[in-house]
Formats: structure tokens, sequence, C-alpha cells
């Protein structure tokens, strides 16, 4: 086994810590978007929303707690999609040569890169949890201890492998792009579409019809999905709507997040492996 | 090992987007020796060098470097070389150690070894007291230095230098040859590109002079010089119309010119030699001399001669 993806991970937390601007400004925005975002809409859609009461039995979620999940999934989402962009920095300073040029396989690249993007999400991710607490998220409500750490570790699997994906294509786009701006350019193009024709800020039972068919190929619906599961339990009811969902659906929207990953993966050793970079 | 070729290169083309940029040559180098490519920009420098070192991929010709085939075995030849690249390659928010260990990890050098090495070469290039200051905070001579330490860190075979000294002040350009020669007589190959004769000249065993994607010429930079053939004497004597008329036995001597102070002897072969014959043609014709010099000619030159147009810095 080699290791020395580890060694283009190194170098990208030095990276990460080093500018200072671009760290607190990574940490700072999902925080920002809970304290603004989440709490304005929540102190609306809780209007709305408690017109129709929550079926008994079933536990009421208020619109932040519902949402922050879909923050997590958002900050996730913009993370990895950029997170490829320090390839096209090196490939455009010429640095990207001493890495082709080594006997390093180049696939360690994209390895180091991805296990790096999903290091960062990780932290933004406990950030927002710490934080969303502190705002009055309702996370893990009733959980014991053991189930409350459970919870997290399957947050942590959710985001983790749908970081991978998208940093694994962010990573493939970088490569075959020449500049920063065609980057910036398609990530918005891409981010629009993605977070809002999902179930991260509202339910999808209510989208009309090709909507929510586009909505369920969306991986991140899925990310949503898997975090509002361990987040708060398989049967709760928010905005309006009451979801239930089975471990076989938590597993599905898991195996979906896998495939996608397995797909992009497969695209960036492709492109990594024919690129020529002098 | 001592004579053996480790760079062989046979009938080397490469086309980008139907421009040729390197149109078909072969050559050489000899295991333990500076060889250089000598040429202005675009003649195929940079093309010829990042398919030695597996960067672009073989299109037309065989290439070994190392013993290894690039276009078969690419991670062999990568593990034998190293590389110095054209323009300062370094990333500006590391500093010097962590450059240093970056390309050691790359290489999978094992880490006491790896730091015994980044020790050595940074006290070599005179970079010890500067290994916690970011490479952007570097002069340029600097930043150079540490890519050389960086390039010798894997003990290549083989070091590869691409234009080692453009931009850098003629100071700064001369140690930079020291540094070069040192890394050479411990036994380290060097292939060196470069557009600045004296660079050629000064370093080189052998040279290749490159243009239009074609090798125009190799050799020696002696021989190169006195293939042209013509080195120049100029004596000042006593009576410079006898002298002239003593120099009619020596053969290698193809014009003498009078100016009012001296003669110009244009010699066919190499002046250096034949120059003792003159001065004692001279002496026995009983003609005291005053004053000799002998002018070589440089590698402006010789490359004027077979390209014919002057090599210009075009500043690129």
């Amino acid at each position: 086994m080699a290791w020395e993806f580890l060694t283009v991970y190194w170098r990208e937390m030095i990276r990460f810590v080093r500018f200072r601007t671009q760290l607190f400004a990574s940490l700072l925005q999902p925080a920002l978007w809970m304290a603004f975002f989440g709490v304005a809409m929540s102190s609306n859609f809780s209007r709305f929303a408690s017109a129709i009461p929550a079926p008994a039995g079933v536990v009421p979620v208020d619109y932040l707690t519902f949402m922050a999940a879909g923050v997590i999934a958002m900050t996730t989402l913009f993370t990895s999609l950029f997170g490829g962009i320090s390839l096209l920095f090196d490939k455009n300073w010429g640095l990207m040569r001493e890495m082709l040029a080594s006997p390093m396989p180049r696939t360690h690249i994209m390895l180091g890169i991805s296990l790096s993007g999903i290091t960062k999400s990780f932290i933004q991710v406990a950030i927002i949890m710490a934080f969303g607490l502190l705002l009055g998220v309702q996370f893990f409500p009733g959980f014991p201890a053991v189930q409350i750490a459970l919870s997290v570790l399957g947050i942590f699997a959710f985001v983790g492998v749908f970081s991978l994906g998208f940093l694994l294509f962010s990573s493939t786009i970088s490569m075959r792009l020449e500049s920063p701006e065609g980057l910036q350019g398609i990530i918005t193009l891409l981010t629009l579409p993605l977070f809002f024709v999902s179930n991260a800020l509202y339910p999808i039972q209510a989208f009309p019809p090709l909507l929510q068919v586009l909505s369920i190929y969306n991986p991140l619906t899925h990310l949503v999905s898997g975090i509002r599961y361990f987040a708060l339990g398989n049967d709760f009811f928010a905005v309006g709507a009451r979801y239930s969902s089975t471990t076989a659906d938590v597993l599905g929207s898991f195996a979906y997040l896998v495939i996608f990953a397995a797909v992009m993966y497969l695209l960036a050793r492709r492109t990594f492996q024919k690129a020529v970079v002098t | 090992m001592e004579g053996e070729d480790i760079i062989e290169v046979q009938d080397l083309e490469h086309t980008f987007d139907g421009f040729a940029a390197v149109r078909g040559i072969s050559f050489t180098v000899r295991r333990g020796e500076i060889f250089s490519f000598l040429g202005p920009n675009g003649a195929g420098k940079s093309t010829t060098i990042n398919i030695l070192t597996t960067l672009l991929p073989l299109q037309k010709g065989t290439v070994r470097v190392a013993g290894y085939d690039v276009a078969r075995e690419p991670g062999r030849v990568r593990e034998a070389i190293g590389i110095v690249f054209q323009d300062d390659v370094l990333d500006r928010d590391l500093t010097v150690w962590e450059t240093m260990e970056f390309h050691g990890r790359l290489y999978a050098i094992p880490r006491d070894e790896r730091r015994r090495r980044i020790d050595n070469l940074l006290r070599v290039v005179e970079l010890g007291p500067r290994r916690d200051e970011r490479t952007k905070n570097l002069s340029g001579g600097m930043k150079r230095r540490l890519q050389i330490a960086r390039g010798l860190m894997t003990r290549p075979e083989v070091l590869f230098l691409d234009e080692p000294t453009q931009g850098l002040d003629p100071q700064t350009r001369m140690r930079m040859w020291e540094y070069i020669r040192g890394v050479n007589v411990t036994g380290t190959t060097i292939f060196l590109t470069t557009h600045y004769m004296e660079e050629a000249d000064m370093l080189s065993d052998r040279i290749s002079i490159i243009d239009g994607g074609k090798i125009i010429v190799s050799g020696t930079p002696e021989e190169l010089k006195n293939t042209l053939g013509e080195d120049v004497v100029y004596l000042e004597t006593e009576d410079n119309t006898k002298a002239r008329e003593s120099l009619r036995g020596i053969g290698e001597i193809r014009s003498v010119t009078e100016s009012p102070r001296g003669i110009s002897i244009t010699i066919s072969a190499d002046g250096s030699h034949c120059l003792p014959r003159i001065v004692d043609a001279v002496r026995g014709a009983g003609i005291g001399i005053s004053s000799v010099n002998l002018k070589k000619p440089t590698m402006d030159d010789v490359f004027v001669h077979y390209t014919g147009r002057e090599l210009r810095d075009e500043g690129a």
C-alpha cells in the first residue's frame, strides 16, 4: 500500500490553516447561514406550520432544526465543489508538474485532495452542529447518549461519501479546465438546481411531478435525508409534512451516494491518468 | 559504468496541433557529463526536456533515460531523474523545509533518511538558516538554489535543468554555475537547456545546438568553436611586412592582413596549436615581437555560423 496521498493531504491542510482569510470565511459562512437565513426563515415558517398540527405520536420539529440539516448539506456541497480548485492553481502555477513527474501514482493526487476536502467538510459540519445548538436547533430529540454518538457517526458517514463524490467531480473539472473563472461558472450553474431542487429547505412532497422526480435523483436530497434520519429520527413532522423513513430507505440513500462517488472516481481516474500538464 | 550512454534519443518527433516542435532529433548523453541543449526560445528545447522527463507523452521515436524506455516504463524513469523547472515552481506559502519535505515524501523516502538529506542539502545550497522562511520571501537566486536542492534530494542519476539561470543577475548566475559543477563532480549527469551562449560554453562537456526543432550541430565547446576555423592571431612586430613573409611555410594560415600597427592572421585550424609555430617562424626570421593576441570564436560566432542568425535573448 502506498501512502503518498497523505503527502498531498498534508500540503493541502497546511494551506488550509495558513490562508487565514479563507479559513475563517469557511468556518464563519455556515454559521452566518444559520444565524441569519435560519432564524429569519424559521420565524416565518413556524407561523404557517403551526396551522397544521402534527399527528398524534409524531415528533414535531421546528423549522430551524429542519433546515439545519439543509445547511449542513449545502455547506458540504459548496466546500466539495470548490475543493478541486487548488488543482487548477497548481496546474496554472506549474506546481502540478512536480507531482506528475514524481513516481507517485496519479490517483493519489485526487485522493489527497479528496481526503483534505472531506476533513474540511467534517470541521464545518461540527461547527454548524455546535453553533446550531446555541441557536436552539434541537437535533437528537430525546436520544440517549449512545444513540447520539452513533447518529453523529452516521451523519459524518453521509457527509463523507457525499463530499467524496463532489470532490472527485470538482477535481475532474479542474484538471480539464484552464481557468478558475471557468470552474466558478460551472459551480454557480450547478449549485442553484442542486440546492433548490432538493429537500434541503422545504419538503419535496409539494413539488410539481417533474421537479419531484429530479429531486429524487439529486444526491443532495439523499444527503439531507440521511442527515435528518440520524439527527431527527425515523418519524417526525416538519413544515406541514410527515417524514417517516425505514432503515432500507436510509441504506438506499447511502448506496446511491456511494454509487455516485464510485462513478465520479472512475471519471476522475481517467482524467488524471490521461492528464498532460507542461 | 563510465562512458556509457545514460540518455539515448532516436528520431524524436513531436507535433502540437499540426505544429512540428521537434522534427527528428537523435542524440546521446554519456553518464557523468554535463550536456547542453543550446538554442533560442521556441527551438524545441522544452518540448524535448518534457518528453525526456515523461511530462509529455512520446509521439514518435525512441527515448531511453537511465536505461528505461520513457513510453513503456515512465515510473522507472521518474524514479531515476531530478528536474529543476524553468520558472520558479515553488509553493509560495510553504516554507523552505516544507518544500523539501513535500518532495521527499512524494518519492517515498523514509523519514529519517529524508530529514538527513534535507539538512545536508539545505546546508549545501546555504539555505539552512532560512528553513522556516516561506518561499515567497526568498530572493531569485535562493529560489533557484532551493529548487536545485529539491531536484537533488532523490539522488537522481540525471538532473534536468531547464534554463537554470534565466532571469538571474550575473553574480548569482556565476554562483549557480559553481553549484551545478559541484553537483556534477559528485557523479550526477546533467542535462541542461539554455539560450545563454556563455552558459553552455562555460558549463558543458558537450553541446547540441538546436534550432527550429532540429539539432544543427553537436560537439564539445572547443570542437564547435574550432570547426569554425576562424581563430585569429594578432601580432605586433618590429617589421610587419617581413614578419608576414616569414609565415609563408605554415599551411594552416588562411589569410594575413596588415593593419597600421600589426598583422592579423586567420587560421583554419586550432589557433592555440598554431600559435607557437607562428611565433617561432617570426622570431626565427630575426624579427622581434612586441605583442601577441589569440582570439578564438565565441559560441555566439558558432551559433551565427550554423544558423545564419544571431541568438538573442527574446526575454521569454
